[in-house]
């Protein structure tokens, strides 16, 4: 053992990988922020009546859903520059795919949540008036969060694990700076740390997640 | 006050409005009876904008909701003022329909203030005046989840009225309801219908029928067969028609 015994050198593993951990903590929240949003844009023109603007959006979740994020990824990386000219910084490429392979999960997450809302529900509302929007927002998005909760968080856990995929066009995130940290001293506890963070990670958006739950448990439908 | 003129409506093949005439006059208690399947439902959410009618004319308050227009087909009055028309009427679910993530008060507030853009203090004003009629102020803070079907629609019969509707229309307002919650429902329905609210009512409570509807529709495959006072259709000299069909009826 190199490290788990040693306080000092355990402290300087912790120092090395502590650029990886904010890396990959950005890599969460930001496609968190962006995907989320998204995702519910995608769900409601995914429903929407007209196969013109429902079946691309359909062939966009079936690609997103359908092919490896770490070739996203990839693609992303690589092909954006070809096709603009403009160099994508490793972090933006990676945060963008995230974004565009998450926000199809979430659509269709969401997609079954709207649909679950029963007809009379938006009955009621177009008998007192509401406009469209005030029935999307007042009436049915409150009951799709609840009904979505327990997916969605099983999207979030995934993700955590996910992030180290970066790790393939050399963003510093957490697991690579374990692996380079293993690789420079020839020992896997650095992996077993990283492990341990996602683990901790996965803890809290557990518990963030019960509580959610728990808020959410004012009413039965 | 309401009223549709020859009104079809089919859903793919199958005709379920094949020219309907009703007309509501202003105070009076409609009841509209039928077998399950003569379409009394539709016509009453062709009524309230719920279904859109293939043809024919529906007028609510002396305004067109839909008009034939000049090839025969049906046209709708436009967004805007379409909105403003359907606020005239109001209605009343079989499964009540509330907002189950709002409170019995929230249901009562929200609409008024989103839709009537009435103040929070007005809106709960009106709202705890209408709970106190239909006998449940003091679950203002409850949710939907905690209450008996029965007190969900009476929560809904005072959620329609806080809007102020001209026409009330209730679809087998207790036909999800055991016999003595379907009393207390009535019971709300026969104190409007007191205080002469115009309103429309389909059911299958044959005695409440006679009893509280100035007139009584009785439907038939589409078709309205029986039209006239109350004491009339469901009196001693009632029709064949309407002893055939109260025979298998509660009546
Ligand atoms: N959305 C729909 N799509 C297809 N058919 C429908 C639809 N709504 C109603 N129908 C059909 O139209 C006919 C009339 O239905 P409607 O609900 O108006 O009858 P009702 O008189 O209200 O019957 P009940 O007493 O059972 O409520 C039925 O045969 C029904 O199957
Ligand atoms: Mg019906």
């Amino acid at each position: 053992m190199r490290y788990f015994n040693n306080p000092e050198a355990f402290m300087k593993l912790m120092a090395s990988m502590q650029s990886g951990i904010v890396a990959t903590l950005t890599i969460f929240f930001a496609t968190l922020i962006f995907s989320i949003p998204l995702g519910m844009v995608i769900a409601l023109l995914r429903m929407n009546r007209r196969r013109i603007i429902s079946l691309p959006v359909s062939l966009y979740i079936l690609v997103m859903r359908g092919t490896p994020l770490m070739l996203q990824i990839f693609a992303i990386y690589f092909a954006i520059p070809m096709l603009t000219g403009t160099n994508l910084n490793r972090m933006t490429a990676t945060i963008l795919a995230f974004s565009l392979n998450y926000a199809a999960y979430f659509a269709e997450i969401f997609r079954g949540g709207i649909m679950a809302i029963p007809v009379g529900q938006h009955e009621a509302c177009q008998v007192l008036g509401f406009t469209k929007t005030q029935t999307f927002f007042h009436v049915v998005l409150p009951q799709v969060v609840k009904r979505v909760l327990l997916p969605v968080s099983n999207e979030v856990i995934t993700l955590v694990k996910d992030t180290s995929l970066a790790n393939i066009i050399a963003v510093g995130e957490l697991f690579r700076a374990a692996k380079n940290e293993a690789s420079r001293t020839a020992s896997v506890e650095p992996l077993f740390v990283a492990g341990l963070f996602y683990l901790l990670m996965n803890g809290v958006v557990t518990l963030v997640f019960s509580y959610l739950t728990r808020r959410m448990d004012y009413y039965k439908d | 006050m309401l009223q549709a003129i020859n009104v079809h409506k089919s859903f793919g093949e199958t005709g379920v409005l094949k020219g309907v005439s009703v007309r509501v006059s202003r105070g009076e208690v409609v009841a509209i009876i039928g077998r399950s399947g003569s379409g009394k439902s539709t016509l009453l959410r062709c009524m309230n904008n719920l279904e859109t009618v293939d043809g024919g004319e529906i007028r609510i308050g002396g305004e067109a909701l839909v008009s034939p227009g000049p090839d025969g087909k049906p046209v709708y009055k436009k967004d805007g003022e379409l909105r403003a028309l359907m606020l005239k009427m109001g209605m009343v679910f079989q499964d009540y329909n509330l907002f189950p993530h709002y409170s019995v008060l929230r249901n009562l507030t929200a609409p008024q203030m989103l839709v009537l853009k009435r103040s929070a203090k007005e809106a709960r004003e009106k709202a705890m005046a209408l709970l106190a009629k239909v006998g449940l102020e003091e679950k203002a803070n409850e949710y939907p989840c905690n209450l008996s079907g029965g007190q969900c629609q009476r929560v809904a019969i005072a959620r329609a009225l806080c809007m102020d509707p001209e026409i009330l229309c209730f679809d087998e307002p207790t036909s999800a309801l055991d016999p003595q919650l379907t009393q207390e429902v009535l019971s709300v329905i026969r104190a409007l219908a007191e205080e002469k609210r115009t309103m429309v009512v389909v059911t299958h409570e044959m005695n409440f029928a006679r009893d509280v509807a100035d007139r009584v529709i009785y439907m038939e495959n589409g078709l309205v067969v029986e039209d006239g006072p109350a004491q009339e259709v469901l009196g001693a000299n009632r029709s064949e028609a309407i002893r055939a069909f109260a025979g298998e009826a509660n009546y």
